[in-house]
């Protein structure tokens, strides 16, 4: 004989909000979310009417309609610019059918240069993925201008978009941009947020293992933020990432890269010794430097995916 | 093989640059400033001691940027022309940042101070990296960074113009980088290389090869094509006019004296170094190039007259000037070659020169950039109104002025061509006296004296560092101009190096 529940106990219990949810007695939604009055638009002819007479007006006030020469003008732009498109469309098509043909034996990209990252790229560096070995140690400067790409383009997206002002700051009011409070939306964040965050170091730590590397992993990472903020709006997201977090997290990671780097190039090209052991390649402690390259890189890249989504949803992390 | 010192100086400017630049990020706007002062100051020295180092043993070297050799690893190559232009370019940087700084106060958010700064550092080591690199792919990992902080700095004075030019130079900028990543694309599946040197000896075994002729001109074709979009020669410079226009005065400068400049010594050294001079003279590119030039040369000019503002004035005579460059680059002679890089420190020194004492001319004017407004200006800030007389002589082409000495390079080097003699001098001729006639028009209206005396008294912030940037500006000039011999030796003894 089971014991029977009092009902104010059995209204908190999960069958209880199942049996509800199951039979429509009840709307999980109701109460829960905060919704916004839809307004629906009036439709009739006349106004419809009256707003396109508004609109030519406004138009004709603007441009220059009545100008036969600018009328005909971007008539022929649009034609021109369709020709031309499809000019340089057969050109580069053209062009294709001269190349040689994909994966060749005889293609002269199949040189010396690729020979030796594969035969001898685990001695040499250390990392199994071959990949990860050109781009963070062969070719290590060119991966340098590139985190350096993103750090400016995160800069050139802060002097757009953020907002300086402060009396901006306090009028807007920070419930225009913030989520709905949406059950669903934050049961999946809740669960899913964790896995993703997991996921994108997995692929950063095992970038020289395994493909991936930082800057799959740190856009993994990156997207597990945004997911975190719709989730659970601003304030909570402040929490863990504002404009402090991104400023040393961005700037210790770069500065780290670029004083590792300049420290194996400053040897290499003195031919020097750099004494950073490889390590045995396969295990998670080897290929020298490129570990601590992949965990700088992926930071870098998750800061600037949050930074992007931040900016250009408010203005202000 | 054991390098000296200075041999690392090269890759310790770029890298030094970039880790300044980290720095700034964390930095107030005043610390930044003192970071980007000090380290402009540094790479000039720097750059100063490699240049005079290759001048001594007269030859190149290359520097290998990690632990593998050239075709594996990454390398930058020193000569004497890329460690002359390098100092060049920091001098100037650092002139521009000095004369503009007055106007950064003013017209930027003092919490953005810093991320301009952190864009000036940025765009400095993709500058040393563009000319130094010997790799293609790397120069394009720079091109990236160039373009996006030019469209930062562009945009730092926020304002509706501002934000319209930055976004026209980001499309046209971007179409140009397509364009030039398509080349690189296309080559590199050509020749299987992405060293310089690598590709030039495939290059020229290719161009031997009759199958392979149509890939290799269209490739040297959209490579020449992506430069100039970025570099705003004649057709591609819708863009140009409100970028340099509108953008706040040190940006201006560094736009039109530094940025597009990048471009083109990294055009030159395609040119030399990666296709190679002969197999490009034969793709008959440079005759289109040449075409365009005069084009540009007159209509820029015009165009320059038309206008009645002072400093969209000054932009569209940029498109002028960049036109000057690519008529010595089309000409196709060594000669050519010699007159389009001195016009290239020609145009630099005297651009940012007439920008920066543009904007005392107007600062003094009520802040009107009107011409009926600045009447006599050049009497109420007397340094602006010397530093705009000389600039506009320079670029007219006096004697005593490097102006001058482009253009006899010019005429001398086009004396010796076969077709393209005529149309050449002819251009050079008639946009001589386009040029005098707007740049006259301004000094005379500067120097009219205004007797309704509405816009006396108005002191600007900085008067000693504005003085000092005028009178760095008028020495490089002159320097130029008087001095000219030993910088066309370097010039012609860099381009041996090249080759």
């Amino acid at each position: 004989m089971s014991k029977r529940k009092a009902d104010f106990e059995y209204e908190k219990s999960f069958s209880y909000k199942f049996n509800t949810w199951l039979s429509g007695t009840e709307d999980p939604y109701v109460g829960k979310v905060e919704m916004k009055k839809q307004h629906h638009r009036k439709t009739d002819e006349a106004t419809i009417q009256e707003r396109m007479r508004e609109h030519h007006k406004l138009r004709e006030k603007v441009y220059d309609v009545d100008n036969k020469m600018v009328v005909s003008f971007n008539k022929l732009y649009k034609v021109f610019a369709i020709i031309f498109c499809i000019f340089l469309f057969l050109l580069l098509a053209w062009n294709v059918s001269y190349l040689p043909p994909l994966g060749a034996a005889d293609k002269a990209v199949n040189n010396e240069v690729p020979k030796r990252y594969i035969e001898s790229g685990i001695e040499e560096t250390g990392a199994i993925n071959f990949v990860t070995g050109m781009i963070l140690d062969y070719r290590a400067f060119d991966t340098l201008g590139e985190s350096n790409v993103l750090f400016c383009a995160t800069i050139t997206v802060l002097i757009l978009l953020q907002i300086t002002d402060k009396k901006k700051k306090k009028t807007d009011e920070d419930m225009i941009f913030e989520p709905h409070d949406d059950p669903i939306l934050k049961l999946s964040a809740k669960v899913l947020v964790p896995v993703i965050m997991i996921f994108g170091v997995y692929v950063v730590l095992n970038g020289h293992l395994s493909p991936g590397g930082g800057f799959s992993g740190g856009a993994i990472i990156g997207a597990g933020l945004i997911l975190y903020q719709n989730a659970f709006g601003f304030s909570k997201a402040k929490l863990i990432f504002n404009e402090k977090t991104y400023k040393s997290i961005s700037a210790c990671a770069l500065l780290t890269y670029c004083l590792c780097k300049t420290y194996s190039f400053f040897t290499g090209a003195n031919h020097l010794d750099s004494h950073i052991p490889l390590g045995i390649p396969g295990h998670i402690l080897s290929s020298g430097l490129i570990l601590i390259l992949n965990i700088c890189v992926g930071m870098v890249v998750a800061c600037t995916m949050y930074t992007f989504y931040v900016m250009f949803r408010k203005g202000d992390f | 093989m054991h390098f000296q010192l200075v041999q690392n100086f090269p890759f310790f400017t770029i890298l030094l640059c970039l880790i300044s630049a980290v720095i700034c990020s964390v930095l107030s706007g005043k610390a930044a400033r003192f970071v980007n002062t000090a380290l402009l100051i540094t790479v000039t020295v720097m750059n100063a001691l490699v240049f005079m180092y290759v001048n001594m043993t007269g030859e190149s070297y290359v520097y290998m940027m990690g632990h593998f050799p050239a075709p594996w690893g990454n390398e930058i190559r020193v000569g004497v022309l890329e460690a002359f232009m390098a100092t060049f370019f920091a001098i100037i940087m650092l002139l521009s940042m000095f004369g503009g700084h007055h106007k950064l106060l003013e017209e930027v958010d003092e919490e953005k101070h810093r991320l301009y700064y952190i864009l000036v550092n940025l765009l400095l080591s993709s500058l040393l990296a563009l000319v130094y690199t010997n790799d293609l792919f790397t120069a394009y990992v720079f091109v990236e960074i160039n373009t996006i902080s030019a469209a930062g700095l562009i945009m730092i004075r926020q304002i509706g113009r501002t934000i319209e030019a930055a976004v026209r130079y980001m499309i046209m900028s971007l179409l140009g980088s397509g364009l030039l990543l398509m080349g690189i694309c296309m080559l590199y599946d050509l020749t299987g290389h992405l060293l310089m040197s690598n590709i030039k000896e495939q290059v020229a075994i290719l161009a031997t090869d009759p199958n392979s002729q149509v890939p290799l001109m269209i490739t040297i074709t959209i490579m020449s094509v992506g430069l100039c979009i970025k570099c705003a020669l004649f057709p591609f410079h819708a863009w140009l006019p409100d970028a340099y226009g509108y953008s706040t005065v040190s940006s201006a400068a560094m736009l039109s004296s530094l940025v597009s400049k990048g471009y083109i010594f990294l055009l030159i050294k395609i040119i030399y170094r990666v296709i190679g001079f002969d197999v490009y003279e034969r793709s008959h590119i440079m005759n289109i190039l040449f075409i365009f030039a005069l084009c540009g040369m007159i209509f820029g000019s015009v165009s320059a007259i038309r206008e009645s503002d002072i400093r969209r004035m000054i932009a569209f005579s940029s498109v002028a000037q960049i036109g000057y460059i690519f008529m010595g680059i089309g000409m196709g002679t060594k000669a050519g070659m010699v007159a389009a890089i001195f016009h290239i420190l020609t145009h630099a020194a005297t651009k940012s020169l007439l920008f920066i004492a543009a904007i005392g001319l107007t600062d003094v004017s009520g802040y009107s950039r009107k011409f009926y407004d600045i009447t006599g200006a050049g009497y109420r800030n007397k340094v602006a109104g010397v530093g705009f007389l000389v600039g506009s002589l320079s670029m007219v082409g006096v004697p005593l002025f490097s102006g001058f000495i482009s253009k006899y390079l010019f005429a001398t080097g086009a004396i010796k061509l076969t077709g393209k003699m005529m149309p050449a001098l002819i251009c050079l001729a008639v946009s001589t006296i386009l040029n005098a006639i707007y740049f006259m028009k301004t000094v005379i209206r500067i120097y009219t004296p205004d007797n309704s005396l509405h816009y006396q008294s108005v002191k600007t912030k900085d008067e000693m560092l504005y003085a000092f940037t005028m009178v760095g500006f008028i020495a490089i000039n002159l320097l130029l101009g008087i001095n000219s011999h030993p910088v066309v030796l370097f010039i012609e003894q860099g381009l041996e190096m090249f080759s």
